[in-house]
């Protein structure tokens, strides 16, 4: 239990590994603010918290929920610790066909959230000269993918910005890094195709998909207090299929 | 009750470190203060505090020296 009286802000925590993060967490003694999208999705998590933190609604694409959030935390909490971004969506397509919007909806909800969410914690963090920010990019990111440019760009620039501001604010007690899932059992690879899936085996050595509570103790462990002096760095977790 | 020049001033000396007798009204936190560019943001976000004023970020730029923050907030003061 050693993050209790620690309080962590997870976002897109209604499942997969949001979810598995987000336990992770409380059963290291944290309390813990997961957000959805939906009023459904904050319901189930404040259920699955119970005594340990609430389910909030969060559209991270937008400034204004973020703010608003940031404060009713700060405003019942009196702080914040931990964040771990992790809220994403996927467009894919072949970028011959890939729309605008397609674009935009994944940098805006995948990279510009991050920049906003960051942001807006940061005040508080350098105040108190301690401070975790955790964000969640890709393999893919830095293999890259068909069918993913979006998505693609949009985690590798995730690894960029991580080291810029790992980089500004180390000296205030801050650390910020990545975390690189590869194939994790989650809806968002169940959507995969079957030919995709096939293609993305053989190049897994550990031949399965990994769990998001594998995910989960990578973020736990960068969270910990034992990693204060790692900073701007991302873990690989994909089983060997990518050895950077 | 301390004037708003000897409330900026101590402030000055708590986020920078420095002795009060560096604070002169000319001194540059940057070039005299030794303060690099996230220790001005972070005396920004002090005398917000201390004020309990928002400073907007083109202004805050603008707050170089010693003289430039207490001549802000004095010109602020009553927003």
């Amino acid at each position: 239990m050693s993050m209790k009286g620690q309080v962590a802000l997870v976002t897109g925590a209604s499942r997969g590994i949001g979810k598995a993060i987000a336990q992770a967490l409380v059963a290291e003694g944290a309390t813990v603010i997961g957000t959805a999208t939906t009023a459904n999705g904050a319901e189930a998590i404040s259920t699955y918290l119970a005594e340990n933190g609430k389910g909030m609604v969060l559209n991270v694409a937008e400034s204004e929920s973020i703010n608003s959030v940031i404060e009713a935390i700060t405003a019942e909490y009196g702080q914040l610790d931990i964040l771990v971004n992790n809220a994403g969506i996927t467009r894919d397509n072949l970028l011959m066909r890939m729309k605008e919007d397609e674009w935009d909806d994944v940098l805006n909800t995948n990279l510009k959230s991050v920049f906003r969410l960051s942001k807006a914690v940061m005040r508080g963090m350098m105040k108190r000269r301690n401070g975790r920010i955790i964000n969640i990019s890709s393999v893919v990111g830095t293999t890259g993918n068909p069918g993913q440019a979006n998505y693609c760009a949009a985690k590798a620039g995730l690894v960029g910005f991580t080291k810029s501001l790992a980089k500004e604010i180390a000296a205030r007690g801050i650390t910020v890094n990545c975390v690189a899932p590869g194939f994790i059992d989650t809806d968002m690879t169940q959507s995969l195709t079957e030919e995709q899936k096939q293609a993305i085996f053989t190049n897994i050595p550990a031949a399965r998909l990994g769990q998001p509570e594998e995910i989960a103790a990578a973020v736990v462990f960068l969270a910990s207090a034992g990693a204060a002096y790692i900073t701007g760095e991302t873990i690989h977790v994909n089983g060997g299929m990518a050895m950077v | 009750m301390s004037t708003i020049e000897e409330r900026v001033k101590k402030i000055i000396v708590e986020q920078l470190g420095v002795k009060e007798e560096e604070v002169k009204p000319e001194a540059s936190f940057e070039n005299d203060l030794g303060a690099d560019s996230l220790d001005t943001v972070e005396l920004v976000m002090a005398l917000e505090e201390e004020f309990e004023t928002e400073i907007p970020d083109e202004e805050a730029e603008k707050i170089k020296t010693v003289q430039a923050a207490i001549d802000y907030v004095t010109n602020h003061a009553d927003d």
